[in-house]
């Protein structure tokens, strides 16, 4: 099995997700953009698991799904308190730090 | 291939991580069963015992020598180890000092009475006026402590991503948890979050095409296959590069700098001197660790790279700092510059693993201890300075403080003075080293330019002594009475800058004698 077809979804994905989080100013948006650029990641790691005949990169997804899960914790605990504050999501509308 | 073996764990030799990590759980229990009005103070008593126990079985092990690659082949202990977790032991417990400051705000802590209310709510107002308090900070700040140990030892990238995010992630909190200015909190929070959450989604993919360059996320195996390379020198190069990203985003450099400023102004300023010196420390210690151990044999291909990003992460640090009129904002790209300052010994370094590694390596620790203690100090001093609406970040409303309250005065400017590299001041020592290092790794035209920006960097700080010390005083600003929790931190931050400035030999020793990387 050839991995390259993976590894060009992968690359894709991830070009998808960073294009989502520099051109969308929606801050869930962006976060779903991060989270699929890790998914991409774990794809490139399993398809480069079978090419290599390893488990490491299949082991490894585990990993990286369990840090998405508490990001996800994280991520959308800052985004409510700043939605319930603002009434908005927009990365726009918070530029009080800009100067 | 495919057996699964019994995973050994080296307890007596990671104990010091194991402490950190069980007084951050114990900090937990502690919320969820003890009174609240007592919480606050069982917290401080975890928070010291956890942080003094690690650093005692940290230096039982040190005369016990024991060192290795440890936890299947995920820790290695050496003396870069040994080093990074004492400075980190250190500084967090003396940023957490600060973090239990009450005095100064008439009993209330630095951060929110209720992170999760609406600012200027009536829940707010309510968890203020029944004086809430968030002490789950202590609990927070230790994961992150205990992730940032791991990070800076890890020789095993998923070892090292999981570390990353245990440092990053309680951070993303605790800055966006400040009493005052809560939407200029919870905003800093937000850009540090999306930011750092992108940073690390460019180190996994990295280190994913890494992985598919070795066959394997071990350091060791990453070095063998540079060596002996098997697939192409693309993977590498591409792999090298977002895993860079990742790694220079958390130290500061440019052109992944945007998020220092605002998250430095927006974050409670104890958080922000936690994030200044730790997250900083081991970024950089996990940076070295990796070109180093995992990347040295290919070199050639990432030293100019990292070479261009000092040079720029130096001027453009010192220039934004030279336009600042926010102290915090100015602390902040002196950061930035520190930074680049930094990234010049690891440019330098390379050269010199060749035929003698331990200049470098023990530079960039002596670097960022000065840095470190001076930090310390200065963030202190920041949470003293106040006016009726809180601490004053104004540089004008700084104006005269050094003759109302000449100690504080004269502390801050040798601080200052040490940021800057005046001779008699650990900054000036570190500088020395730094210099020293990349011009011995054949990197003569760097050092040019570090010495010039380093020139440039003392008009920025000399300004602000001048400021504090010859301007007419500002209006409502002072000094507030501190109590012991911030004195000892400005304390130990001010005598050991002058000492690593007067007498740097047994430091330089002890250094050079441990700065070997295990491989």
């Amino acid at each position: 099995m050839s991995p390259e077809y993976y590894l060009f979804l992968a690359v894709l994905l991830f070009a998808i997700g960073t294009v989502g989080v520099m051109v969308r100013r929606n801050a869930l948006i962006a976060f779903m953009s991060v989270e699929l650029m890790l998914n991409a990641a774990n794809l490139a790691m399993v398809a480069f698991a079978m090419a290599r005949g390893g488990l490491d990169g299949q082991v490894a997804t585990f990993f990286v799904m369990v840090v998405a899960a508490a990001e996800v914790v994280v991520g959308l605990s800052i985004i409510i308190v700043i939605y319930r504050t603002r009434r908005s999501t927009s990365m726009d509308a918070a530029s009080l730090l800009k100067l | 291939m495919n057996q699964i073996a019994t995973p050994t764990f080296e307890w007596m030799p990671l104990a010091p991580v194991l402490a950190v990590l069980l007084a951050a759980c114990v900090g937990v229990v502690v919320e969820a069963l003890v009174p609240r009005a007592y919480r606050f103070v069982s917290q401080l008593g975890v928070v010291a015992l956890g942080l003094l126990a690690a650093l005692g079985l940290l230096i039982v092990n040190y005369f016990a020598h024991s060192s290795g690659i440890m936890a299947m082949g995920s820790i290695s202990l050496d003396g870069p180890t040994y080093l990074m977790w004492g400075s980190l032991l250190v500084f967090g417990l003396l940023s957490m000092m600060v973090f239990a400051e009450r005095t100064l705000n008439n009993g209330a802590s630095a951060f929110a009475a209720s992170a999760a209310s609406v600012p200027g709510s009536v829940a707010e107002a309510e968890a203020t006026a029944a004086r809430h308090e968030h002490t789950e900070v202590f609990p927070l700040a230790l994961f992150s402590l205990s992730g940032m140990m791991v990070f800076v030892s890890a020789t095993d990238l998923i070892t090292a991503f999981v570390a990353l995010e245990v440092m990053s992630l309680p951070l993303y909190l605790l800055s966006g948890m400040a009493r005052r200015r809560r939407l200029l909190s919870q905003e800093a929070a937000l850009k540090y979050f999306l930011l750092g959450a992108l940073s690390s989604a460019f180190f996994l993919f990295g280190m994913a095409l890494m992985y598919g360059y070795a066959g394997s996320f071990d350091y060791r195996a990453i070095d063998a296959a540079v060596l002996a390379p098997t697939y192409g020198h693309g993977l590498l190069l591409v792999g090298t590069g977002l895993m860079a990203v990742g790694l220079l985003f958390k130290i500061g450099a440019v052109p992944f700098h945007n998020w220092v400023p605002d998250v430095y102004v927006g974050s409670p300023t104890p958080v922000t001197s936690f994030m200044a010196i730790c997250t900083k420390l081991a970024a950089v210690g996990a940076t070295a660790r990796f070109f180093f151990v995992a990347l040295g044999a290919d070199r050639w291909s990432w030293q100019p790279m990292i070479a261009v990003i000092a040079v720029l992460t130096m001027i453009v640090g010192v220039v934004l700092a030279m336009s600042q009129t926010d102290i915090k904002r100015l602390l902040a790209y002196s950061s930035v510059s520190h930074a680049g300052f930094i990234l010049v010994a690891v440019v330098g370094a390379t050269v010199a693993t060749a035929n003698d590694p331990a200049s470098s390596v023990a530079s960039i620790l002596f670097y960022l201890l000065a840095y470190g203690f001076a930090t310390v100090g200065a963030f202190a001093i920041v949470t003293m300075v106040r006016n009726s609406a809180g601490e004053a970040h104004d540089i004008d409303s700084w104006s005269g403080i050094g003759r109302s309250n000449p100690v504080i005065g004269a502390v801050f400017a040798l601080l200052m003075l040490s940021f800057a590299g005046i001779p008699l001041t650990g900054g000036f020592i570190g500088k020395w080293e730094v210099f020293a290092s990349a011009w011995e790794g054949g990197y003569a035209w760097l050092v040019v330019v570090a010495v010039m920006a380093s020139l440039v960097a003392a008009y920025v700080y000399l300004k602000v002594v001048v400021r504090m010390f010859f301007a007419e005083s500002a209006e409502g600003v002072s000094v507030a009475k501190a109590s012991l929790l911030t004195l000892v931190p400005i304390g130990v931050g001010a005598v050991a800058t002058l000492y690593l400035g007067l007498f740097p030999g047994p430091v330089l020793d002890l250094m050079t004698a441990s700065s070997v990387f295990l491989r």
